[in-house]
């Protein structure tokens, strides 16, 4: 029988020479702990002195460390260099979505609303005058550019105001958009977002013909939903769960999302709302902060409370999610779901907030009732306060062409792009954020933004902090996340 | 444990039969003319149809005189599960015959070569550097006797790829014959690091192919070792990366033992980051066959000594959602969280069970021993009860 060699015949290559450090990035967490991140993410946690130890080149091959590093790609020796194709499929996986550019196409059907909600961002008493309603002119415009876009998969988002107000205008551009698909063969999908007070059995048949997602608004139980959404007749709450009710029995059970809004008066029931979304069949539960923008800011509710305390808010309920997991009911925070994506994953979120390239116009475009044209939701609501930084054109006046490669989206995706701005491109957490232009035009001015005045940034870092030390202490909380991360 | 082959055969002197026949069985008494003259009747009572090739007549058969002596091949008792549609190989002058192929068996399986420019520490089939091309030749007459309803056949080694282009013809072979029948290749994958052998191998486009392919650990020169080939573990990825780039469908196969079940949460990490894309991940226990013996000391931890290393990497690998099964492994032995994952698909001639195995409620379900375990198992092994 041949002679079977040692394993130190097979470690002869890294013993003989060093190692070459592939990109990578580090952060101190709590005490002396520290975080390294490669290229694409993946994550190393480890003691300064051995952080340091590895960076001067000095890190044994026998050290348990070293094979951690290697293992993650976070570094090649004489012993093999597979490790750089592997990379670069990452990379490109990372990176794919961009190819397919706008899959999220957003119709503003109407402004007009029968809420007066006061952190509300854009719409408008609910009155007769159709002046605020999207024409069939305007969205036959608008589905010219849909249909533009080289996305296989195209999702058309209904939003208002209250989109039902203006249901005939939906019908049309469901119907309108499903014949031209006949052609086109794309993955189309509809959403109707809605606060469904005004929910009819003709809205249930058209959603149920067409396979349409209602997206809805729930922000906890009644007393806080209807202080938060106030309506004639203070029955906000309970509208929206005899409508979910409906349109789940009509439409099926994962037909029906809810997103719910982060006020002052959330701060502090936060258990509250999770369980309200329990007892109403959720699978889980966005924790969202309240964006600046619009009637948020008018009425003061941004400055209500700041950063910390909504962080605060967010970990309390965090926690109590984990908790009801590690107890064995599974349930998922959604933020944290689509940051762990990126954390223990290949892929990459489509949340335009947390992508970088940003998402704006590439990831999620709008189409206003008026024919303007933004960049994202978040844009139009800036618009309404007075600043049109980022319409990018208007669907009657300009070109595919001239809205999706002009300078008013081209100049905010290259200057933000985290990769290449100052403090983004040598933090550690790069690989799991995002840019938000918008975000930082609105609070300091320009695209990128002064990252330590920057409370997208402040509030991401605490976030990535708050998850590596959960999944990093407690073996059980690491399973969780694992299941959150591939939830696609 | 069935027998496969022996060399033990009487055959009569003076033989009819082709001096390296590759037939198939029959007991039909209504076979068409034609086609006994090529194919074997199974004498199991006391009468046979007259024309066929031959008769092989089982302990309890009687062969009706008329059936010359020449023809006829005496089988032992350990024979009996030869049925119609089965193929075996008969060889008069070294008195051998050889099952090729069982109908009523899941797991038929074809050795393409005898060769490997692997030296795996665990080979349950050691590799020899012998020229074995009628191997070939066998297997391409085989395959139009197979019966066109199997479910699956596999094709080992050896490294199957290192026939080159007549590996290919093998493929196509099944394709071509077997339009219904899947095709399982165990291979290191190294050959398809050329990305040119990948892309021939897609573009048959066998209509159910699948290759099982071993990574034994995410640190390249651990793998390294364990295939005691320097720069395996680079060509093999890149194997994986060019077959599934050509559509070519990979199960990634892991053997637990002592040099990989340390790392073995690792290589699940690994491979649920970085190889997401395969179609399947086995896990298998050791077989304590061929060069596993010898390295015994080096291989052998007991199971239940890895039940946590196991448990975690399954749990790693399905929660990314990777398609996970568990070969080979005791139930005693086995977390119960992860008893869903496991498979009995020891190959049923060769699966047993020990005698500390009597009165467990599980047997059913477990995947029991390799007939090889005889040599070391686990001093561990409990019936579980109700």
């Amino acid at each position: 029988m041949a002679k079977f060699l040692a394993l130190a015949e097979y470690e002869k290559p890294m013993a003989a020479g060093g190692y070459r450090p592939l990109p990578y990035r580090f952060m101190p967490l709590s005490g002396d702990r520290y975080v390294l991140t490669n290229l694409v993410g993946e994550f190393v946690i480890t003691e300064r002195q051995s952080l340091r130890v590895f960076a001067d080149g000095q890190l044994s091959y026998q050290d348990e460390l070293y094979s951690e590093l290697k293992s993650k790609h976070f570094l090649i020796d004489g012993d093999s260099d597979v490790a750089l194709d592997l990379l670069a499929i990452k990379v490109r996986t990372k990176l794919s979505p961009l190819a397919n550019f706008t899959g999220l196409h957003i119709f503003v059907v109407t402004l007009r609303c029968e809420h007066s909600c006061p952190y509300c961002q854009v719409s408008r008493a609910n009155d007769d005058r159709r002046e605020f309603d999207m024409t069939r002119e305007t969205a036959l415009r608008s589905l010219d550019l849909v249909f533009r876009s080289p996305s296989p998969a195209i999702k058309i988002e209904f939003q208002g105001g209250e989109s039902l107000l203006n249901l005939d205008l939906v019908e049309f551009i469901i119907e309108e958009a499903k014949r031209r698909n006949e052609h086109e063969q794309r993955d189309l999908a509809f959403v109707l977002a809605t606060n469904l007070a005004v929910l009819d059995d003709r809205v249930l048949a058209l959603a149920a013909r067409h396979q349409v997602l209602i997206s809805t608004s729930l922000d906890g139980p009644a007393d806080l939903h209807n202080k938060n959404r106030p309506r004639p007749g203070g029955d906000s709450h309970a509208r929206a769960i005899a409508g979910i009710h409906r349109a789940r029995m009509a439409l099926g059970r994962d037909q029906v999302g809810a997103l719910m809004t982060t006020t002052a008066a959330s701060l502090s029931r936060v258990r509250d709302i999770i369980d309200e979304y329990i007892t109403q069949d959720f699978d889980g539960i966005f924790l969202r902060p309240l964006s600046p923008y619009g009637f948020a800011v008018k009425t003061k509710s941004y400055a209500a409370y700041n950063e910390t305390k909504w962080l605060d808010f967010y970990f309390e309920g965090l926690d109590y999610i984990i908790d009801l997991n590690l107890g064995g009911f599974p349930f998922v925070e959604h933020y944290a779901a689509m940051i762990l994506q990126k954390m223990l994953t290949p892929f990459q979120p489509g949340y335009v907030d947390l992508m970088s390239p940003a998402g704006i116009g590439i990831g999620a475009v709008v189409y206003n009732y008026d024919g303007d044209v933004y960049a994202s939701d978040e844009a139009r609501m800036l618009a309404e306060m007075g600043d049109t930084r980022f319409r990018i054109g208007n669907v009657h006046a300009n070109t595919y062409e001239e809205i999706f490669l002009g300078d008013a989206l081209l100049d905010p995706l290259e200057q933000s792009f985290a990769a290449s701005v100052p403090m983004c491109s040598w933090c550690a957490f790069e690989p799991w954020c995002g840019s938000d232009p918008v975000f930082h035009h609105a609070t300091q001015g320009d695209f990128v933004g002064k990252k330590p005045l920057s409370a997208f940034c402040g509030r991401n870092m605490m976030i990535f902090k708050g998850l590596l030390q959960r999944l990093n202490d407690r073996p059980q909380v690491r399973e969780v996340f694992e299941r959150w991360a591939n939830i696609r | 444990m069935i027998t496969l082959g022996s060399r033990k055969i009487d055959f009569a002197a003076g033989q009819e039969i082709d001096p390296r026949a590759i037939v198939r069985v029959s007991t039909d008494y209504h076979r068409p003319l034609p086609l006994r003259a090529r194919e074997a009747f199974l004498v199991r009572g006391d009468d046979a149809p007259a024309g066929f090739a031959s008769y092989l007549v089982l302990p309890n058969g009687r062969c009706p005189d008329n059936v010359a002596a020449q023809r006829r091949v005496h089988l032992p008792p350990e024979f009996e599960y030869l049925d119609d549609g089965d193929v075996v190989r008969l060889v008069p002058e070294r008195g051998e015959i050889r099952t090729l192929y069982r109908r009523s068996s899941p797991h038929n399986s074809f050795l393409l070569t005898e060769r490997c420019n692997n030296y795996c520490l665990m080979c349950s089939q050691p590799p020899r550097d012998v020229n074995d091309g009628w191997i070939v030749d066998e297997i391409l007459a085989t395959i139009p006797l197979i019966d066109p309803d199997t479910g699956e056949i596999g094709f080992t080694g050896g490294e199957p790829t290192l026939l080159g282009g007549r590996f290919f013809e093998l493929v196509q072979a099944c394709k071509s014959y077997l339009p219904r029948t899947a095709l399982h290749i165990l291979t290191n994958g190294r050959t398809f690091s050329d990305d040119a052998f990948a892309r021939t191998l897609g573009s048959l486009q066998h209509h159910d192919l699948m290759l099982g392919i071993p990574i034994y650990a995410d640190l390249p020169h651990v793998h390294d070792y364990i295939v005691q080939a320097d720069g395996a573990f680079d060509e093999t990825i890149r194997g994986i990366l060019n077959l599934k780039r050509h559509g070519v469908r990979v199960e990634v196969r892991v053997v637990l033992h002592k040099q990989t079940v340390t790392r073995l949460p690792a290589l699940a990490a690994f491979l649920a980051r970085n190889l997401l894309f395969v179609d399947h991940v086995a896990l298998m226990g050791l077989e304590m066959m061929g060069f596993t013996r010898a390295n015994l000391d080096a291989l052998w931890i007991d199971p239940d000594d890895y039940r946590s290393e196991l448990t975690e990497a399954i749990g790693i690998l399905d929660r990314a959602r990777m398609r996970v099964s568990l070969y080979n492994a005791q139930l005693c032995l086995t977390d119960q969280r992860i008893w869903r994952f496991a498979k009995r698909s020891i190959s049923d001639w060769k699966q047993e069970y020990m005698p500390e195995c009597e009165g467990c409620i599980m047997k059913g379900d477990c995947g029991g021993f390799f007939a090889s375990a005889k040599h070391r198992y686990s001093d561990r092994i409990s019936p579980i009860a109700a």
